[in-house]
């Protein structure tokens, strides 16, 4: 099957952007009657919906980022009456209140259509054994991928993160062809499979991987579709617009962003101003058709460049490129997002260490490892060597709880970490990808 | 009687576990000419405690704290010892029985006698029952 939805896929150009135009407006004037949130937010910015008359004027609207949802924590910014609502998702904030993005009916709708697309791009379709390897759960991956997979006709194996050598023996018994996890994980799948006497090439039927949630690379991609005789797909979406959303096309140049789902620009960070295409910067995005949590002009932090020149697949909507960075100092540890304020956040609440710390993430075989270094407090020491085991484990804990990642805990004597003035870097990240 | 007699003040330093931080204290030491008398490395994954006893704590404790060393005072006592076989076994088995707990616990070969340093829960009850049963502890003078 060439698309999944060839009335909406292929397009002409010129008609997609008549069509988001359309969507736009419609947004606009819904958010300005009935969200108190956008309401405000345009009045302040002093833009109405009638300024909006051409789908460029989408600039004139502004910025949402990723502390609006933290300040507005649950369900401030919903539109959505609450027996509207079908299921909540939730991700790590900036600090300890976390995002819970809320959907309709409908966005679950679009947010599995937008899959289906996807999936259908990357060649998959009835027939395919899809083995869905992200978490399931609060986190988007797995019942994100879970639903797309089953919308495009194929079976699923909903086999969630853990127990490798198990995932591995389903792999070859239910004779699956795709799988979606983090690339690091299925490296990890990899080797475990070659201790086990197991050649994926081989002994499997798997021919395609949906890979993402984390950095990777093409150097990475090439090694993994060689070694284990599969192609690589890249998957990109937060929780935010609704989860992962988009991936390459056979032509793996990038990832399709849907026009009708999402109206993505490309800024310069520091001016906010729009860049040409085909330059970096940090892309901004707006979910045009989204009813629980609306996102106009989202700052995803996410830093690519956007390409509308047509894609040899034939599909019309434009192509962004491999994310190269963040804006910001998130960082991505076994596919789930962990900001350094967190661990400030976290710390802050420890007596036993001092808020000054480091961050070190490196990888140990094909999984990431963080390690936070601490300063002990002078008070807290003990002669007792358990005692300041237990502020570790006390540390380890707490950090766990937050960030839903374990990390190890390094104690260390008090001033020996490094002080920072003015912007603190207090990570060290020796992963090679 | 007088417990403080025989209380002896270890200091115990926190280390990073890593090269040149015990020749930074023992030469902290060496500088202010303070005597080592006993010592022992206590280590974890990572990190110590270095725990001494010296003839002047209070200038080792400010010494190694203006370096900024984490240093603290830990009340032990000190117990001579037969040096013969058994030695050990009769000065643990009056605080087993008195159900006195060793958190942790030291020696040294001393010219007269060999010493137990030992840091444990109840320290007047240790110091009570060990003197009760005829054991001599070192007082503070003798490390002084």
């Amino acid at each position: 099957m060439i698309a999944w939805d060839p009335n909406i896929e292929l397009m002409p150009e010129a008609e997609l952007k008549r069509m988001q135009f359309k969507l736009l407006k419609i947004l606009v004037y819904r958010l300005y009657s009935f969200s108190n949130f956008y309401h405000n937010r345009m009045v302040e910015h002093g833009v109405h919906p009638d300024d909006i008359t051409c789908l460029e004027d989408v600039v004139k609207l502004p910025f949402m980022v990723k502390s609006d949802l933290r300040d507005g924590y649950p369900d401030k910014i919903f539109t959505a009456e609450p027996e509207e609502l079908v299921r909540y998702h939730v991700s790590s904030g900036t600090t300890g209140k976390p995002t819970v993005v809320g959907y309709t009916k409908h966005d679950l709708d679009m947010w599995t259509e937008s899959l289906a697309r996807a999936l259908t791009s990357c060649g998959l379709g009835r027939g395919d054994v899809v083995q869905v390897a992200y978490g399931y759960g609060l986190f988007t991956g797995g019942l994100g991928l879970h639903y797309g997979a089953e919308r495009i006709g194929a079976t699923v194996v909903p086999a969630s993160v853990g127990n490798t050598e198990r995932q591995i023996e389903l792999m070859q018994d239910l004779r699956v062809t795709a799988i979606c996890c983090t690339p690091s994980y299925l490296a990890h799948i990899g080797e475990t499979a070659t201790k086990m006497g197991i050649s994926i090439k081989d002994d499997t039927h798997l021919k395609t991987a949906i890979l993402g949630a984390e950095p990777w690379s093409d150097q990475m991609r090439e090694r993994i579709e060689e070694e284990l005789g599969i192609k690589a797909y890249n998957i990109y979406g937060t929780s935010e617009l609704s989860g992962p959303m988009f991936t390459d096309c056979s032509e793996q140049a990038g990832f399709h962003m849907w026009g009708d789902i999402a109206l993505v620009e490309i800024i310069d960070p520091e001016t906010g101003l729009s860049v040409p295409d085909g330059e970096r910067g940090e892309m901004v995005v707006t979910i045009l058709q989204k009813e629980a949590l609306p996102i106009v002009r989202y700052r995803t932090g996410d830093i690519t460049s956007i390409d509308r020149t047509p894609c040899e697949c034939g599909r019309t909507h434009p192509r962004i490129a491999r994310l190269s960075g963040r804006v910001d100092d998130m960082l991505i540890i076994r596919g789930i997002n962990v900001f350094p304020s967190q661990v400030e956040h976290a710390l802050l609440g420890i007596p036993e260490v001092s808020g000054n710390f480091m961050i070190e993430v490196y990888r140990v075989g094909a999984l990431d490892q963080m390690l936070v270094k601490v300063e002990l407090n002078p008070g807290a020491f003990s002669d007792k060597i358990n005692d300041i085991l237990d502020i570790r484990r006390k540390v380890g804990h707490t950090l766990k709880n937050m960030l839903n990642v374990s990390v190890d805990v390094e104690i260390r004597e008090p001033g020996s970490l490094p002080r920072f003035e003015g912007k603190a870097k207090r990570v060290i990240d020796r992963r090679v990808l | 009687m007088d417990i403080t007699k025989y209380t002896i003040k270890q200091i115990s330093v926190f280390s990073e576990n890593k090269p040149g931080r015990l020749a930074a204290i023992a030469g902290a030491l060496q500088d202010e000419g303070i005597n080592i008398l006993a010592f022992s490395i206590a280590e974890a994954n990572g990190f110590g405690v270095v725990r001494a006893l010296v003839d002047l704590p209070e200038a080792a404790y400010k010494k190694l704290n203006a370096m900024g060393f984490m240093v603290s005072f830990t009340d032990v006592i000190a117990v001579k010892m037969r040096d013969v076989p058994g030695g050990l076994f009769e000065m643990a088995s009056v605080l087993s029985e008195a159900e006195i707990n060793i958190e942790y616990s030291y020696a040294y070969s001393g010219r007269e006698a060999a010493v137990l340093i030992l840091r444990v829960d109840r320290v007047d009850s240790a110091v009570e029952k060990i003197l009760a049963h005829g054991g001599t502890l070192l007082s503070v003078d003798d490390f002084s």
